[in-house]
């Protein structure tokens, strides 16, 4: 269910644009989902959809979904952790915060704990197209 | 932010590499409207570790709750939590509604980022730590209460600098030991709690020895009101994780009569 917290904080998000820019009305709304918070897409989509304002009603949303890339500062190597590969408790205390992955992954060549997630985490507004 | 044109029948567009990165950052809009029904935030912060923050934050989060006000405790030691360990947290978890619902543990809202961790180590550099707080904060949803208790890191480092600038109605609550090199760090959190004019409510002395007035003296030359001095309290370590115990020791007592001053304080600002 933390995908309708995600949703709101990006409806309420937008509209901070709507106002600011003084729009009239919005036409597409372009989101940014990092693979590592193992957002369900559907859950996420039904959320926008009931939380969304009228002046969002004719809005279209288009999702990128970017995949984990995860860097070692030790040894410098670069991987993305497979979903199979995690446990179901520990998918889903990364999912809730992202850098809890620090508590659970390891850098797959070297073993240190020591990691940068360079791409990936949570969830972000891309871009707003819009009218006056 | 990119204005693709100004015809008004024509789209009018915002990039990412344009884009601010408080709007790109979906999480931020809705932190205030999570504790938008939280009355007062009070940040127990110290420049140094190990002086008993942790404490004296479950201490007056219990304080608060049995004097009936309705109170969260938010332990943002995300890499070194204790809180859940003084209190005995035990197997409660939060609830999944819309984000998270913090359970009810002796009758305070608790969270903490051990119900995901786990207890086991979590090493997070300085952009990991704000993107963890930021997180608990944008999905945690505290409901109708009349204090926020937060148990900050020891520094002023990443959370200082985040709840100032995520919470700018939060007010510090100071710990120090008696000791001149604790002081001396609280002296620079106070410094730039003052260069930042955030409001701090007074400072606890903690583990006092011996009778001395130095942080008292220096506490009103710095013009922060001085709470009073606990004493070093050799029954307090049996008492961790016994709430009952943990409540009859002398520092509970000691940091009862402090909430009492704080509540007035408080009572008077408001007025």
């Amino acid at each position: 269910m933390h995908e309708w917290a995600l949703a709101e904080a990006l409806i309420s998000t937008v509209t901070k644009v709507l106002k600011s820019e003084r729009l009239g009305k919005i036409l597409e709304i372009g989101v940014g989902i990092g693979e590592l918070q193992d957002i369900d897409l559907e859950i996420f989509k039904f959320a926008l959809m009931q939380l969304r304002p009228d002046y969002l009603k004719d809005a279209e949303f288009k999702f990128k979904i970017v995949k984990t890339r995860l860097r070692c500062r030790v040894c410098g190597h670069e991987w993305s952790p497979r979903k199979d590969e995690l446990d179901e408790g520990v998918r889903e205390a990364i999912h809730f915060i992202p850098e809890i992955s620090h508590a659970y992954l390891r850098c797959p060549r070297c073993g240190s704990i020591d990691f940068d997630i360079i791409e990936g985490r949570g969830v972000w507004l891309e871009y707003v197209k819009g009218k006056r | 932010m990119l204005r693709g044109s100004g015809e008004r029948d024509l789209p009018i567009g915002w990039r990412d590499d344009v884009m601010s990165s408080e709007l790109k950052d979906v999480r931020l809009s809705v932190i205030d409207e999570r504790i938008k029904n939280v009355k007062n935030v009070i940040a127990v912060s110290s420049g140094k570790g190990g002086v008993g923050k942790s404490l004296v934050a479950s201490a007056l989060s219990l304080t608060l709750a049995r004097r009936g006000y309705r109170v969260g405790l938010f332990d943002l030691d995300l890499t070194s939590p204790s809180t859940h360990i003084i209190l005995d947290v035990g197997k409660s978890r939060p609830i999944e509604d819309r984000g998270i619902v913090p359970p009810r543990i002796h009758g305070i809202s608790y969270m903490s980022i051990t119900y995901y961790s786990e207890d086991k180590p979590t090493p997070l550099r300085g952009v990991d730590f704000s993107n963890a707080l930021i997180e608990l904060m944008a999905i945690t949803r505290w409901g109708d209460l009349d204090f926020l208790i937060v148990d900050m890191p020891p520094g002023i480092s990443d959370a200082t600098l985040d709840i100032i600038r995520l919470i700018k109605r939060s007010k510090f609550l100071i710990v120090t030991t008696p000791s001149k090199l604790a002081f001396e760090t609280v002296k620079k959190l106070i410094k730039l709690l003052s260069d930042l004019r955030v409001e701090i409510i007074g400072i606890v002395e903690n583990m006092k020895i011996k009778e001395s007035d130095f942080i008292k003296s220096n506490a009103d030359k710095l013009g922060v009101k001085y709470l009073g001095g606990i004493e070093f309290d050799e029954g307090l370590e049996d008492a961790l994780g016994d709430v009952e115990k943990f409540s009859k020791t002398e520092f509970f007592r000691e940091v009862w009569r402090m909430a009492g001053e704080l509540l007035r304080a408080l009572a008077s600002g408001a007025q």
